[in-house]
């Protein structure tokens, strides 16, 4: 994947003198003390990060950190103090005038908190007006409009005035002004902040539709941690125009950074954080045709388990417990056991990017939940106290999966845990 | 008692003469010789056109104006208050008024518009311009007469000279504000989508600022109508000529009548500009609604 974007060692200080700012930074005062000597604020400071194509790279912060700041520089509605900001191979921190306005209307577009929509333009003229500034024709641009309308559910309410809609829906008319000039980069300023919670639920789970579909660069903003966990593939947490930290959903809340993250990060949802994946161990199996019930006995005595799968080749076909093939054992007498006899057909299978949230109702059979691929192949097995151990907030270390000792590979770049702290 | 002027005296009205007379006028005649002619250009033909549609096409014209902008009660008080300056005889006047008070209005319109929209994006500009403002909204209307009538000379043009500049202050500082009160974060989404500075103002600013705009506009009119009045005493005609003349004579009913049809034109005026502002809707209108509704109607919806 290649990055999208490119940020290094971006500052931006509000104030007439910001390079006496800029050398009390350096020298390592606060930001208090130097709105105190200088009376210049400290916005962003030294923030440096990638956004990979496609990805959704969400900041988040407490009110004051710098993030409305940091999105505006990054399409250069504020210009910058010092730093570089490279969007697809374009310095956005040197472009001025005819090149900057280039840049926002073919590159870069923006969702902002409040809608900003144009209170005396229809929902389809504005949704139509980044390519009305590109100087496309009316015809053609109506008509672009419209099927962007159409993806967002609005198009019956093309011809309204934005005034006309609710919160929600003026928001859809929000993203799809942003999407209409089809840009590669989307930047969204808080943009479910103004909409009670369960709107905000919607306007989430459809963001992450729409994306799959779309696969935009999205910078995204919020102070919403949860929102954050749910819509990140990147996360970073701001705090006084720094980045803390920046990571996956799962780095964040198995490894706080400092114990600002890791207040952010006490009460949230960790089962909607972690997935199957991450609790996931390496299946010890037997094969349904050559292994026999005492085979499965005793490789459930060897590795403390309860329960196996059972597997065809490679696909999985049922589980056999200990319970089970014990009494079956007893009641044949040994040799005359075969597997299939006590096997449970009927056996849970998730997917790696299942959460955690959504493992309750399999878990409660009691049995090992089967992580499973498409193909049916078994990746991993879920034991049910390890769905309980990764939920308890208090333990903060990062899932450890059973060693393989087989060498499963990994198929899922979920389980593997990249972490980046840019200080 | 002792007082300044025992001490020293100054000519402070011999230093303006030479001020104005010895270096202003000389130096500058052409420049206002020149500035007179569009004004005199546009006067002249508004004021034959007016004076040459028949009075009951104008009546009905204003008539219909006021219903649909101001309700059937004003459009019934154009058809008896024109009829009743028609029938003591005013009527010319009447309409020679209408065309000083026109002419003022287009001309403080394009001056006042772009000058406010200039305050509106620069904020030294607004500085400096605000203050010139103030000044010219404080002096009384009589005192403008005096260097108009050195610099201009005296006649129908300079009394409409003399309305532009006294008239002009609400346009700036209307344009101003409205523009001003356009929200920020619609101006910010505009230059995120890379608008330019022009697209912006035509798409967002002045469509949002218009109401504004138009109230200034009402303003601006109701000024210019007592300014045109004043004006008569330089030479312009009319209505205030007719009061003017009357005064002199103190003839009591010819000066009454004369104020009477400056009454009746300036509520008529007021109202269908005050409508045409409101547009009939609580919700902000945009340029081409008013437009459309100006040469449509008011049920027209905009087409896009
Ligand atoms: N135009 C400006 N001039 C001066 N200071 C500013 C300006 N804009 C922002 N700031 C300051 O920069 C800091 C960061 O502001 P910013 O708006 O980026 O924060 P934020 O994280 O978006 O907060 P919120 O969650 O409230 O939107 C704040 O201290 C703010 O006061
Ligand atoms: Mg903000």
């Amino acid at each position: 994947m290649t990055n999208k974007i490119t940020v290094t060692n971006l500052y931006k200080i509000f104030g007439n003198s910001p390079e006496a700012a800029f050398d009390l930074l350096v020298r390592g005062d606060g930001k208090e003390a130097i709105l105190e000597a200088t009376g210049a604020t400290v916005a962003v400071q030294d923030a440096s990060f990638e956004v990979a194509e496609g990805e959704i790279f969400v900041v988040m912060g407490l009110s004051g950190s710098g993030k409305s700041t940091l999105v505006r520089l990054l399409n250069g509605l504020i210009p910058p103090t010092s730093g570089q900001i490279m969007i697809d191979g374009q310095d956005v921190a040197q472009a001025k005038g005819d090149m900057l306005r280039q840049i926002r209307r073919n590159t870069i577009t923006m969702v902002f908190q409040h809608f900003a929509l144009f209170p005396h333009w229809s929902v389809v003229d504005n949704v139509a007006y980044g390519l009305k500034i590109k100087g496309v024709a009316p015809a053609e641009r109506r008509e672009k409009a419209l099927a962007v309308l159409d993806q967002v559910g609005l198009v019956a309410w093309a011809d309204s005035l934005p005034g006309d809609l609710s919160g929600g829906m003026q928001q859809r008319v929000g993203l799809a002004r942003g999407l209409a000039s089809d840009p590669q980069v989307l930047l969204m300023d808080e943009p479910f902040g103004a909409l009670d919670p369960l709107i905000r639920r919607e306007m989430q789970d459809e963001l992450l539709e729409l994306q799959k579909k779309l696969k935009k660069t999205i910078v995204f903003i919020t102070h919403d941690l949860n929102e954050a966990l749910l819509l990140g593939d990147k996360i970073a947490i701001m705090k006084d125009g720094r980045f803390v930290q920046v990571g996956t959903a799962q780095d964040i809340v198995s490894n706080p950074a400092d114990d600002y993250v890791r207040a952010f990060v006490a009460d949230i949802d960790r089962g909607r954080v972690f997935t199957a994946g991450d609790v996931s161990n390496v299946p010890v199996t037997v094969q349904l045709h050559t292994d026999t019930a005492e085979d499965a006995l005793r490789r459930m005595e060897e590795s403390q388990l309860d329960a196996l799968y059972v597997l065809d080749g490679d696909s999985v076909s049922g589980v056999v417990t200990h319970r089970d093939v014990s009494a079956a054992l007893r009641q044949n007498g040994p040799g005359n056991s075969k597997l299939s006899a006590s096997m449970i057909t009927n056996f849970s299978a998730v997917n790696e990017g299942t959460y955690l949230h959504e493992l309750f109702g399999p878990a409660s059979a009691g049995l090992p939940i089967a992580v499973t691929d498409v193909g049916n192949r078994l990746l991993g097995v879920v034991e049910t106290q390890a769905v309980l151990a990764q939920l308890d907030s208090e333990s903060t270390q990062p899932p450890t999966p059973h060693q393989p000792a087989t060498g499963v590979p990994d198929t899922d770049s979920r389980v593997s845990h990249t972490k980046e702290v840019v200080k | 008692m002792i007082s300044p002027a025992d001490i020293a005296t100054i000519p402070f009205d011999d230093w303006i003469n030479a001020f104005v007379r010895g270096w202003l006028v000389p130096n500058f005649r052409p420049l206002f010789q020149a500035a007179q002619v569009p004004v005199t250009l546009v006067l002249n033909n508004l004021n034959a056109f007016l004076l040459f549609v028949p009075m009951i096409l104008t009546t009905v014209v204003f008539a219909l104006a006021a219903w649909r902008w101001a309700g059937r009660g004003i459009a019934i008080f154009t058809l008896i208050g024109f009829s009743f300056i028609d029938m003591i005889g005013l009527w010319p006047e009447t309409m020679t008024t209408l065309a000083m008070v026109a002419t003022s209005v287009l001309f403080c319109a394009m001056i006042g518009l772009p000058l406010g929209i200039l305050a509106a994006r620069s904020d030294m500009f607004w500085k400096i311009t605000r203050p010139i403002l103030d000044i010219m909204q404080t002096i009384p209307s009589f005192v403008y007469l005096v260097p108009i009538v050195m610099l201009f000379g005296v006649g129908m043009t300079p009394g409409i000279i003399a309305t532009i500049i006294f008239a002009i202050p609400p346009m700036v500082r209307l344009t101003n504000l409205g523009i001003r009160s356009v929200r920020v974060d619609l101006t910010e989404a505009a230059r995120a989508f890379g608008s330019t500075e022009w697209q912006m103002l035509w798409d967002l600013q002045i469509p949002l600022a218009l109401r504004t705009i138009l109230a200034g506009l009402n303003q601006t009119l109701m000024l210019a109508l007592s300014m045109v009045v004043i004006a008569a005493l330089i030479g312009a005609g009319g209505l205030g000529l007719t009061v003017n003349t009357g005064l002199g004579r103190l003839d009591v009913g010819g000066a009454t009548a004369g104020g009477v049809g400056i009454v009746i034109l300036a509520i008529v005026l007021d109202r269908i500009t005050q409508g045409l502002g409101e547009g009939g809707t609580v919700r902000t209108v945009s340029l081409r609604q008013v437009l459309t509704r100006m040469l449509r109607g008011k049920g027209a919806a905009p087409i896009n």
